[in-house]
């Protein structure tokens, strides 16, 4: 039966070739539209740590003092105090201190101009803590973090152009004048987001590449960072001046930030406990004007800094929005489709046809069309995707359509077409044969 | 022309008028919202930087050793003016469009009691005001005695006489003469000696604290601080040569600094590239508009000529009756006419209901009121277009299919 219903479709489809056209087109155009938008945001609200996000925890508390009257809740960053303090308690599983500045790289004996790249300063359990994958060579120790060993991890690219990819552990490169030995070089590692930074990741000069940039190029031990780049770290916001710009250390600013592994909820419990403790400790000792604190995991944390950029997500309701008139269109297009064949349809109802028989019939119908336009709907957004990646957006790259999405293209249009030919279906089923066939 | 009668016959065909009048109520909603947003992101993408766009380019070098700035300024200027083409060079912080320039928060007094506004300085030594191209509307330029040094490990001299612009002058003193005003931006102490027409800041934000033109020009010597961005002015016809070529000279010049290559460019392509996504968003806007008046133009030719269909043999007897084909032609356009503006009045409740919604979500503007009316005309236009071909057709239907029997 389901034979002669698909055959029947595909003939009154053929009958009607321009009301067709315009069907096929209308949702096509629809579904091209905002499958496109949607596959953007689908990329872009990904989660960059599958599996282990849940565990990471981005810990904040108010460290601002009473003078300095703003801000009444928990700002990005912290003040060094702060984070020192909140990192060497060791309550949790695996901490991580994170700041980035810009630095002066190049390479004793290596022919190539210095580079200005951007450099992480950290501490050794954000490699294990992030899932960074490794080409050569480890993470430094915890041992390191401690004695300012002026050790590196450096990206797979910087690799590439500095050692010609290959293995370079024990190699030196010159930061900002230091000497600092390699001892790990990366495989390529593109997080998306980039997560773990709250400013989201900029480039060696500084310059803000949002939430879809690439990591920096330079890890380096947080302590000995300080003294190889001092003088070229950026405060995210102050309540005095610093001594002088750009040396941040003991100054009245909020410059670092910190991540925190939790692998059970009843260590996110205490750490919470422990964060609310410290914040009103300080607020006694009068350091503290605040004893807000926010602990939120990796993925409420992303929201929260809505970082899938407000323009995709308004282009992704614009062409839901379109969506919904080419639904309204084809609904009436199918209405009219099918009335005209009130004759037809009464004929095969006073044959013996029972409304369900015709409701079927009409909906296999408005379904084949469903699946005809997802088809064109599919191979727009494919070209939509490829316009998207043409941008010079910094997520530009990573666009791409995956096997869910090129499922929910086909669900989308089958059951936005189906939804569109319910309502003339069941009037083309309400059809009394004996007015029709009066007529005749 | 009867309404009544009109009425009557759409209310036999509820259904089906009601899918036109919410394609159109749709498509009139997102039609006002689209054009609003596509005019708020044209006004921003003509903000006036105030500068000769097309005579100025900036180079930016870093990574250079703070305490050897004197020098460097001095190799990079004498090196830059000596590129063929090259009107002057000028140490700047930044240029409209360029790298983050500097951002503070000023103060109008001393202590810090009484915030200002959120301002956007501009650092450049002598000559710098008159290099970029900006006009003075009162007060003076910065004469040579006014160019300090900026001791390091400071970010401004401790008390310098400035140039603000028009802007910032009518938002912090409303009606008052600014010039000889003062401003304070944590220790360090401003005075008012000039106002320009306009300036734009260096990363202009729709939305922020900070306005487009809150700027202020700090006259101050090169050196310490103020090092590695240099403002190259030329004439038009030379400057995209005159850039590349001092692009390439860097390594020569300053071996010891990093050209930066994303920052070195002509003014005119930094504002290009600084507007790229609002430019790709706009063309977006554009092409849902044209695609979304494509649409709903189908469907109503679509259903119009399903309903001259139905209706021919009624068509026929009304001809057989007396009725011209200009009465058949305006019954048709009248009928759309009604369902377009059914369809507007509801459409234009949901444009409102949508802008505040956008409004509260995703920071957009509110939309001027006469975006609705216009919205609507359009529509209606459209209407009568699409529905005219479906009617033409009616209006031709003879009279004698009145006598036949299907």
């Amino acid at each position: 039966m389901l034979a002669y219903y698909l055959d029947l479709a595909l003939r009154s489809l053929k009958r009607n070739k321009v009301l067709t056209a315009l069907m096929v087109l209308a949702i096509a155009v629809g579904i091209g539209a905002s499958m496109t938008t949607l596959t953007v945001v689908h990329v872009l609200s990904g989660d960059p740590l599958p599996g282990r996000s849940a565990h990471i925890f981005f810990p904040q508390v108010d460290p601002t003092p009473a003078s300095w009257g703003r801000a009444s809740h928990p700002l990005e960053m912290m003040d060094e105090r702060s984070a020192l303090d909140l990192w060497s308690a060791h309550r949790a599983d695996r901490q991580a201190l994170i700041v980035q500045s810009p630095v002066k790289v190049s390479a004793p004996g290596v022919d190539h101009a210095p580079l200005m790249l951007s450099m992480q300063s950290t501490t050794s359990d954000f490699f294990p803590m992030f899932d960074v994958p490794f080409a050569y060579g480890a993470p430094w120790t915890s041992a390191d973090d401690q004695g300012r060993a002026r050790v590196a991890v450096i990206s797979a690219d910087l690799n590439d152009r500095l050692f010609d990819g290959g293995d370079s552990v024990g190699k030196t490169i010159r930061i900002r004048g230091s000497d600092v030995r390699i001892v790990g070089v990366l495989k390529p590692w593109r997080p998306s987001p980039m997560f773990y930074d709250p400013e989201g990741s900029v480039d060696g000069n500084m310059t803000s590449k949002g939430n879809y940039g690439r990591p920096e190029d330079v890890f380096m031990p947080f302590s000995a960072s300080l003294e190889v780049n001092d003088g070229h770290f950026f405060q995210y916001t102050c309540w005095g001046q610093p001594t002088s710009p750009g040396h941040l250390e003991h100054s009245p600013c909020l410059w670092v930030a910190l991540w925190v592994e939790l692998d059970s909820p009843s260590k996110v419990a205490a750490y919470r406990a422990f964060l609310g403790d410290y914040a009103r400790q300080q607020k006694a000792m009068g350091r503290f004007a605040q004893t807000d604190t926010r602990m939120l995991d990796l993925m409420q944390w992303l929201r929260f800094e809505q970082v899938v950029p407000s323009d995709v997500t308004l282009q992704m309701w614009l062409a839901f929005a379109f969506l919904a008139i080419c639904l309204f269109n084809t609904v009436g297009l199918l209405l009219a489709k099918f009335l005209r064949r009130s004759g037809e349809i009464g004929v095969r109802r006073a044959l013996g046809a029972s409304r369900r028989e015709i409701f079927t019939q009409c909906l296999i119908e408005a379904g084949l069309i469903g699946f005809i336009g997802g088809a064109g709907g599919w191979l727009l957004s494919l070209l939509g995707l490829w316009l998207v990646r043409r941008q010079q957006a910094p997520y530009a790259d990573l666009v791409h359509m995956d096997v869910a999405m090129f499922v929910v293209t086909f669900a989308l249009s089958i059951a936005v077409s189906l939804l569109a030919g319910a309502l003339p279906a069941m009037r083309a089923s309400r059809i009394t044969p004996a007015l029709q066939l009066k007529t005749l | 022309m009867q309404i009544r009668p009109i009425l009557a016959a759409l209310r036999r065909h509820k259904l089906a008028t009601f899918l036109i009048a919410m394609e159109i109520a749709l498509a009139c909603a997102v039609l006002c919202n689209a054009c609003s947003m596509i005019s708020h992101r044209l006004s921003a993408m003509n903000i006036n930087s105030g500068v000769d766009e097309a005579s100025l380019g900036e180079i930016v070098v870093t990574g250079f050793d703070p305490a050897l700035t004197n020098d460097l300024n001095a190799r990079m200027l004498a090196g830059l003016r000596a590129i063929p083409g090259v009107e002057s060079v000028h140490v700047v912080n930044s240029v409209p469009f360029g790298p983050q320039g500097f951002v503070a928060g000023t103060t109008f007094d001393q202590a810090g009691k009484h915030d200002a506004v959120v301002t956007d300085f501009y650092l450049g030594g002598p000559g710098t005001p008159k290099a970029l191209g900006l006009k003075l509307i009162a007060g003076h330029f910065p004469a040579a005695a006014d160019y300090q040094p900026v001791p390091a490990k400071n970010y401004f001299p401790k008390s310098s006489r400035i140039v603000i612009t028009q802007a910032l002058a009518t938002k912090l003193w409303p009606g008052e003469n600014p010039l000889g005003k003062q401003l304070w931006g944590g220790p360090y102490q401003f005075r008012v000696m000039g106002v320009v027409a306009s300036l734009a800041v260096s990363q202009y934000t729709q939305y922020g604290a900070r306005g487009a033109e809150w700027c202020a020009f700090v006259p101050v010597q090169p050196g310490g601080p103020l090092a590695g961005t240099y403002l190259i002015r030329a004439n038009p016809a030379v400057l995209n040569r005159v850039m590349v070529e001092a692009r390439a000279a860097v390594r020569k010049i300053a071996p010891d600094a990093v050209l930066d290559y994303h920052s070195s460019h002509t003014v005119s392509f930094l504002r290009e590239r600084f507007f790229k996504t609002d430019r790709a968003m706009t063309g977006l806007l554009v092409g849902v508009i044209v695609a979304l008046l494509g649409v709903t133009a189908l469907g109503i030719v679509g259903l119009a000529s399903f309903w001259v269909a139905q209706r021919r043999k009624q068509i026929g007897i009304r001809r057989a009756v007396g009725a011209t084909c200009g009465d058949i032609l305006r019954y048709f356009l009248t009928e759309n006419f009604l369902v377009v503006s059914f369809g507007v009045v509801l459409g234009m409740a949901a444009a409102l209901l949508i802008n505040l919604m956008l409004m509260k979500l995703f920071e957009v503007d509110r939309m001027p009121l006469y975006y609705l009316p216009i919205g609507a005309v359009a529509l209606w236009l459209l209407g009568q277009l699409a529905v005219l071909g479906p009617a033409l057709r009616a209006a031709r239907v003879p009279p004698v299919v009145a006598t036949r029997s299907v």
